[in-house]
């Protein structure tokens, strides 16, 4: 057995509504796995049941064989938990923050200012350690925060949503953090509404929609497995977009996304592409762009799922076409 | 897969308690950040004393002198109870950005960030005593019993607040937006320790109002500090303070964890 987080038929449910309907992961040691689906699929449900926050309805889960509600006090000795909702304390300073868990962890004062010197060092935050986290920016909060759930050196990482609402850059660093830890051994298993994260990062993902896994695989198995690729249509006059709109419809049977001037659809088959050229010549459209694009794992997500991943993603992130 | 390092299967209680240490630490270093926050806590019992003392002192008592001997207890009991809110709004904050969940998320005792948070409010209570205490002594204030009363008085007021402060944690945990802690304190607190006699003595209200002050917690609590720190009976205020105390804790302990452990 080698997987470091193990869950099956996880099931959560608050009121109403079903936060998970039957959940099965299987995260292999030292591997970054990816959590992938949009706001409200299950996904913090998960992490939190999996980091011994929450118990499950029904179903169970390990985390290096220790079980997550009988065996909690194990797995919170494996585990570190860093995401939207697990937070630093504002009101301290960087080296207090991670001194306090330092010693909650069991360190001594010593080697708990060490190892709180180390991290802050790691993070590129020793400036700012005896600031209080409240001046601090968003990136730099969420170092620390990554800082501080490192403090009791967790072999299983849990990040959820690490980047949301980062800059592009600060972003990156985050990338190149998370794979620096899984080169040391560390598995992490991360969540995440960003479709090109996941497609970065992970060595496997697991698609959520509605508290349930509806697709596994690699990054390239997803692709392959749907096979769909995003046609684009721009005509050249939007007076024309009705007409542009309800041909591609026609010929893809599924309803195109209009962004601005643009028509997009998924299409599965290429052969398609003639008949859209015949169809718009037919109509007198002038065309500005038409293009049959490599398929990326947005089409993969809305083939899966019938919607966008990204429907409630921040302004500030700008997707970039694969 | 076989660990590396033995782990724990459970926490010890003496290893929860130093976790309780370590949280309660993180509480009180914060006021070295913002010492705004010791003027916060510190203005109130100060504006009290004085106000009262010398606004209405005259009136009341004849002399704000004599009043002081009055009041002051009382105001300590007051201060003491709205000092418990505290321990809600801090509680109710740290559940709303999260910090609970990192906590928890942690190794440790789930009883330690709670005892760890009244631990640094008990301590914050026990500077304001002693705040209101050092500002009554300048203003004329003399403990007219013994050094034990003084000490009885210290353990009581602090044994009260710790009951009273699970009424705030309940509260806390209850409520989404820390804000309303502070709004359900002054719903609750300023009826409950006005109608008393911390202020007035009982016998220029009307006969229905006195009915209330008298079983009232705060006036048996005002009672048994002013029989431990300036003269009068004690046995009977202090064992009945007692009693209430530990009835709120049978009735708001088990309440607030049940609450707390639903939310979290």
């Amino acid at each position: 057995m080698n997987n470091a987080v193990l869950a099956e038929g996880l099931a959560k449910r608050f009121g109403e509504t079903r936060a998970l309907d039957g959940v099965d992961l299987a995260v292999p040691a030292a591997s970054v796995f990816g959590l992938l689906g949009p706001n409200g699929a299950g996904k913090t449900t998960a992490v939190r049941i999996l980091a011994t926050l929450l118990e499950p309805d029904a179903g169970h889960a390990s985390v290096c064989g220790h079980d997550v509600v009988r065996d909690a006090h194990r797995v919170r000795q494996l585990v570190g938990l860093t995401g939207q909702y697990a937070s630093v304390d504002e009101m301290l300073t960087g080296t207090e923050n991670l001194l306090l868990i330092g010693r909650l962890v069991g360190q001594s004062r010593a080697e708990a200012r060490s190892r709180a010197r180390e991290l802050l060092a790691g993070f590129d935050l020793t400036d700012a350690a005896h600031r209080a986290v409240k001046t601090y920016s968003g990136g730099m909060r969420r170092r620390l925060d990554l800082a501080a759930s490192l403090v009791g050196r967790p072999r299983v990482l849990f990040l959820d949503e690490p980047t949301t609402g980062l800059d592009p850059r600060s972003r990156l660093d985050m990338w190149q953090i998370v794979r620096d830890l899984v080169a040391d051994g560390v598995t992490v298993l991360l969540t995440t509404q960003y479709l090109e994260e996941a497609d970065h990062l992970a060595d496997e993902i697991a698609v959520v929609d509605q508290g349930q896994v509806i697709a596994t695989g690699t990054p390239a198995q997803l692709k392959a497995r749907t096979g769909a690729q995003p046609l684009v249509v721009r005509p050249a006059d939007a007076a024309d977009l009705p007409i542009v709109t309800s041909i591609v419809r026609d010929l893809t049977g599924t309803a195109p996304e209009v962004d601005g001037t643009t028509v997009t659809a998924a299409v599965t088959d290429p052969a398609l592409l003639p008949a859209v050229v015949r169809r718009l010549d037919d109509a007198d459209v002038l065309i500005a762009e038409l293009a049959l694009r490599d398929s990326s794992l947005d089409e993969v997500f809305l083939s899966l799922t019938g919607h966008k991943a990204e429907e409630t993603s921040t302004p500030d992130l700008e997707r970039t076409p694969a | 897969m076989t660990a590396a390092v033995a782990l724990a299967p459970r926490v010890r209680p003496a290893e929860g308690l130093r976790q309780s240490l370590s949280l309660s630490w993180r509480t009180l270093v914060q006021v070295k950040h913002n010492p705004m926050e010791l003027i916060d806590f510190s203005l109130q019992p100060i504006m009290f004393l004085l106000l009262f003392t010398y606004v209405f002192g005259g009136a009341v008592s004849g002399s704000p002198g004599d009043y002081l001997s009055f009041a002051l207890p009382g105001i300590i009991v007051q201060n003491g109870l709205f000092g418990t809110l505290n321990t809600g709004v801090g509680l109710s904050n740290d559940l709303a950005k999260g910090v609970f969940d990192r906590l928890r998320a942690l190794p440790i005792a789930r009883w330690a960030p709670l005892t760890g948070r009244i631990m640094a409010d008990t301590v914050k209570q026990a500077w304001a005593v002693a705040l209101l205490l050092g500002l009554g002594a300048i203003m004329g204030f003399r403990v007219g019993t013994s050094f034990a009363g003084l000490l009885g008085a210290f353990g009581l007021l602090l044994f009260v607040a710790l009951a009273f402060s699970w009424i705030s944690v309940l509260v806390g945990v209850l409520v989404r937006e820390p804000e309303r802690v502070m709004v359900f304190g002054f719903a609750v607190m300023f009826p409950l320790t006005f109608v008393s006699n911390v202020f007035v003595p009982t016998d220029t209200m009307p006969g229905w109002l006195q009915a209330w002050v008298h079983v009232n917690p705060v006036t048996i609590l005002a009672n048994a500090l002013r029989g431990l720190l300036v003269s009068g009976p004690v046995a009977t205020p202090v064992l009945q303070t007692v009693l209430w105390a530990i009835g709120i804790l049978l009735v708001f302990g088990p309440l607030s964890v049940r609450a707390f452990r639903k939310r979290t």
